[in-house]
């Protein structure tokens, strides 16, 4: 069975401070790491794998500085890392996104295609189906659990805000996978060290072979019109007054933080 | 592309077991002020099995018309075929706008119809407006960075301009019996080739299993709750609030609260988006595990009590009293 | 001469750092308390290959060096210094004399179990009468034609009651003193061997210490690690290597108190205002945290050294004295920075202090240290 796990690097979100002063984001010094819900679906891949025998593929679209998630998932059991980089890919919004996934993964081949089910840096949830629309190929999001029950189909328990539904699948499909799939195991000393005397594939665009017009910022239906911090934390306020006013004060913070 | 064909702003209506979800209502009362914005019409795209009786509940929160597609393949929802029959409406009629809740089901389909129109999407907004003097650009407003940045998003140049919209955060209209609109069946052309995924069971389960690190809003109590019947307000306010309780360390001790839920230095550190320390001196072992909250509510009697130098709101008062007051608000 | 990190290091810090987080810290007062061996941290760390990171590949090691070793000793006991120590004594002193010293037989036998992390490992030189001073030892192997016959006892003996395998150190020809000194490896199931009763101790509570008792305990003839009468030397260069090890878990003691001090006084606040304000506060910080500095200089270059074959039993020396005595400082000051929360037992900071003490005894005390680094300098 061939696998390829689509993975991002993402800055840590829950290392990000916001400058008290200004209000803007502080992204110095925040570490990057792999994106969570990919490394949930990184080790489903590898949990098929131990069971059954497939080739793991890892593959993620960014900068040359993403080499480093690719390193660690061949340290975890990858057996295969393709960077896809070019000037050409930046920019890009989901769907562009996807189109330059989909173009590798064509000519990766693959009979399951496991993507996270969203990134901590964007949170959209889209980029996995979006994928599976353009390989034309079935797609089962927020998968908590996977396992073969023949050798063309997967049965698969998805979340939902209920509970989670059971659901059959035929190969070759996309599954988008939550963190909470499995704890994800630890790199091993030795796949550290044979991380770095493995090779990671670098592909541009001509390799993929994609329309330029769907790629980077120029195949981007969505642009950002403008983006804001919500302003610096105000220092905290001390209400002396009577419970029911409390409590009205306390609503409206709710309010103004959608908790409510 | 010609964007002058593309008007209205239609809503997925989402319902589960036959019964419309809250998201969708939200979405109709957005959809009227955007519509009112833009002096074009609202409308609702319902999809089920038999669901027909839903479509006058549509009209009542503010749709102009109502297009209902009911067929048997259409009675969970799966990702294929709510995506032919959605794309269906959407090539037919022209949507300049389409909306949709960021729900499990809105975020399976809503990539899934905008990659088949070749169009852009953005994901779990919290804010959308009509670009004043404009040709009826959305502004569609969405956090990133883990809510560390508010971002606003547009489509120009393509249409639909897709949204799926967090819930809970739009206003849903009145309703309002009266309203009129016009229902449209539509007969969906599958192609059942492609439906390649197949519901083997559906289950609704509590979640028991607790972690708090995990939780948006956690309820936290201390010494000032006391050891009788407080914390049993405090599950109530959590439970509103789709939180979790959590304690500190005294609590744990007094054997009100099991270990998994202390936050502090020996307990476990949380960074949720709202944090109530209720009756929480914030001795500093407390505050280590809690202080990187996003947002943080504190009430205690000692007007010094540590915990008001780290929260954004402190309240001077009984929390055995304000919080059944706030329990009995929240529930309105 | 780059002091930076190569990248396989830095990946190698994210995971162990991962896993002392997720695996280590959370028991850390809890075996301390109970004075219990983390076996299930053993288990967890056996295939991740951290019970043979400098071992090659094709007897089942990680194919790592001995800086990488350093840092994962350092970074283990930055947490907790009981599994900092069961990973340097496993290492150092069980497997890496049978991999420097053993037969290809040796090796084959007995590197895969224990890089596995499978069998734990311990060294037994130690005696009621014998320490650093090996030349006392009254342990004996007998040379029975076809098998060695052993007979004596070792205290104090690390990893001991967990272990699977040991290094015996034993006289073999009392007449000729250090020469007649003789290394084996012995199996915990051999007859006449038994592992006595666990030391009870001040610090690292979770480590296993006990006594061995070796009765008529027959050990075959291929079980001599290098010549008779190479003991000694077998000895004192695995105690060079092992004080790498340990020099790595003071410096990681001593990281892990000067971390949780950092944040104890950016967050106490007296007389209006955090004590990490006081310039007292401010220098006594700042010259501890410039020895942990040196002192991660020292041990890494006493790694590297050995790496390259290098001479380090003087760099492994003077890295091991300067760290012990820092932990100990770092700690003692540590509580002191704490207050009355030091002395509690809610905090690290007293375990830390207590578990800093061992390292200025074991592998050698600060004075034999000291004898060392005087003998070379002054020879």
């Amino acid at each position: 069975m061939k696998i390829v796990v689509c993975i991002k690097q993402v800055p840590d979100t829950t290392e990000i401070r916001l400058d008290p002063a200004t209000g803007t984001m502080i992204r110095d010094g925040v570490p990057s790491i792999m994106n969570p819900d990919d490394k949930g679906g990184l080790e489903m891949a590898l949990r098929l794998k131990d069971e059954h025998g497939a080739e793991v593929t890892v593959v993620t679209m960014g900068p040359m500085q993403a080499d480093a998630v690719l390193r660690e998932a061949l340290a975890m059991g990858a057996d295969r890392a393709v960077l896809l980089t070019d000037r050409k890919f930046a920019g890009a919004d989901t769907l562009a996104t996807s189109n330059t996934l989909a173009g590798a993964l064509r000519l990766l081949g693959y009979d399951l295609i496991i993507t996270g089910r969203q990134a901590i840096d964007g949170d959209t949830a889209q980029v996995g189906p979006q994928v599976a629309e353009h390989l034309d190929l079935p797609q089962v999001t927020y998968v908590e659990q996977a396992r073969l029950s023949d050798d063309n189909t997967l049965t698969v328990r998805a979340s939902t805000e209920e509970g989670y539904r059971m659901l059959e699948v035929g190969l070759p499909c996309v599954l988008t996978v939550l963190v909470t799939a499995g704890k994800a195991r630890y790199m091993s000393v030795r796949g550290i060290v044979e991380a770095f005397r493995r090779e990671v594939e670098i592909w541009d665009s001509a390799r993929i072979g994609a329309e330029e017009s769907k790629l980077g910022l120029g195949g981007s239906p969505t642009r950002v019109a403008k983006s804001f911090t919500r302003g610096a934390k105000a220092a905290g306020q001390l209400y002396e007054v009577e419970p029911t006013e409390a409590v009205e004060i306390i609503v409206a913070k709710l309010r103004e933080k959608f908790i409510i | 592309m010609d964007k002058s064909q593309y008007r209205d702003v239609y809503v997925f209506v989402e319902q589960r077991g036959g019964r419309m979800q809250s998201v969708s209502l939200e979405l109709l009362g957005k959809a009227a002020e955007l519509a009112r914005a833009l002096g074009e019409r609202v409308c609702a795209m319902l999809l089920g099995d038999v669901v027909e009786h839903l479509a006058a509940e549509c009209v009542a929160y503010g749709a102009d018309v109502v297009f209902v597609a009911d067929a048997p393949q259409l009675r969970d929802y799966m990702t294929e075929p709510y995506t032919q029959v959605v794309c269906q409406i959407a090539r037919e009629h022209k949507p300049g706008i389409m909306l949709i809740g960021a729900t499990t089901i809105g975020r399976d389909l809503g990539p899934r119809v905008s990659a088949r129109l070749a169009t852009g999407l953005t994901a779990d907004c919290t804010a959308l407006d009509i670009a004043e003097g404009d040709d009826g650009t959305l502004l569609m407003t969405r956090p990133a960075f883990g809510g560390n940045l508010m971002a606003t998003i547009t489509c120009r140049d393509h249409r639909p301009q897709m949204s799926t919209v967090r819930p809970g955060v739009m206003r849903a209209a009145e309703r309002d019996d009266s309203r009129k609109g016009e229902i449209v069946r539509v007969t969906p052309l599958f192609d059942e080739s492609k439906f390649r995924v197949r519901l083997l069971e559906t289950v609704s389960e509590e979640r028991e299993t607790v972690d708090i690190t995990q939780a948006g809003v956690l309820v936290s109590g201390g010494r000032g709750v006391g050891t009788s019947g407080g914390f049993e307000k405090l599950r109530e306010l959590a439970k509103v609030l789709g939180g979790e309780i959590s304690s500190s360390r005294a609590m744990v001790d007094a054997g009100v609260m099991s270990h998994d839920r202390q936050v502090g230095q020996t307990g476990k550190t949380v960074r949720p988006d709202v944090y109530f320390a209720l009756g929480i001196s914030g001795a500093i072992q407390h505050l280590a595990g809690m202080e990187e909250s996003d947002f943080i509510v504190a009430v205690n009697k000692d007007k010094f009590a540590p915990i008001f130098q780290v929260a954004d709101v402190g309240i001077v008062g009984d929390v055995n009293k304000i919080v059944p007051l706030l329990v009995e608000r929240l529930k309105k | 001469m780059d002091f930076s990190l190569t990248r396989e290091q830095e990946l190698f810090l994210q995971m162990i750092r991962e896993f002392t987080e997720k695996e280590v810290k959370p028991i850390a007062a809890e075996i301390d308390e109970q004075e219990r061996f983390p076996s299930e941290t053993v288990r967890k760390m056996g295939p991740l290959g951290i019970m043979g990171i400098p071992f090659p590949a094709e007897y089942g090691g990680a194919g790592s060096d001995n800086v990488l070793y350093s840092m994962c000793v350092e970074e283990l006991s930055r947490a907790c210094a009981t599994t900092g120590v069961a990973v340097s004594a496993h290492t150092s002193l069980c497997a890496a004399p049978i991999w420097e010293h053993g037969t290809e037989e040796q090796k084959r036998k007995y590197l895969p179990r224990l890089v596995s992390g499978e069998w734990l490992g311990a060294f037994a030189l130690t005696e009621p009468n014998a320490g650093t001073d090996a030349a006392g030892q009254q342990t004996t192997a007998v040379d029975m034609g076809d098998h060695w016959l052993l007979n004596g006892t070792k205290i104090f003996i690390t990893n001991a009651g967990a272990a699977e395998l040991f290094i015996i150190i034993a006289m073999t020809d009392k007449s000729q003193g250090m020469r007649g000194i003789s290394a084996f490896i012995v199996e915990r199931g051999y007859e006449g061997f038994e592992v006595g009763k666990e030391e009870r101790k001040l610090g690292i509570r979770g480590s296993s210490t006990c006594e061995l008792i070796i009765t008529d305990c027959r050990v075959p003839k291929e079980n001599l690690i290098g010549k008779v009468g190479k003991g000694f030397g077998i000895a004192m260069k695995t105690l060079d290597g092992g004080r790498i090890g340990i020099a790595a878990q003071a410096l990681g003691i001593a990281q892990g108190a000067m971390d949780e001090t950092v944040r104890y006084v950016k967050e106490r606040k007296q007389f209006g205002r955090p004590i990490a304000a006081f310039q007292n506060t401010q220098f006594q910080l700042a010259d501890l945290q410039t020895r942990i500095a040196a002192a991660r200089l020292m041990v890494r270059s006493a790694a590297w050294k050995k790496d390259r074959g290098l001479p380090y039993s003087v760099d492994a020396a003077m890295c091991k004295l300067f760290a012990s005595e820092l932990a100990m400082e770092m700690t003692v000051n540590a509580v002191q920075f704490h207050g009355g929360y030091g002395y509690s037992r809610e905090y690290p900071i007293e375990r830390m202090m207590r578990d800093a003490k061992i390292t200025e005894i074991y592998e050698g005390t600060s004075e034999v240290q000291r004898m060392v680094v005087a003998a070379e300098l002054l020879k």
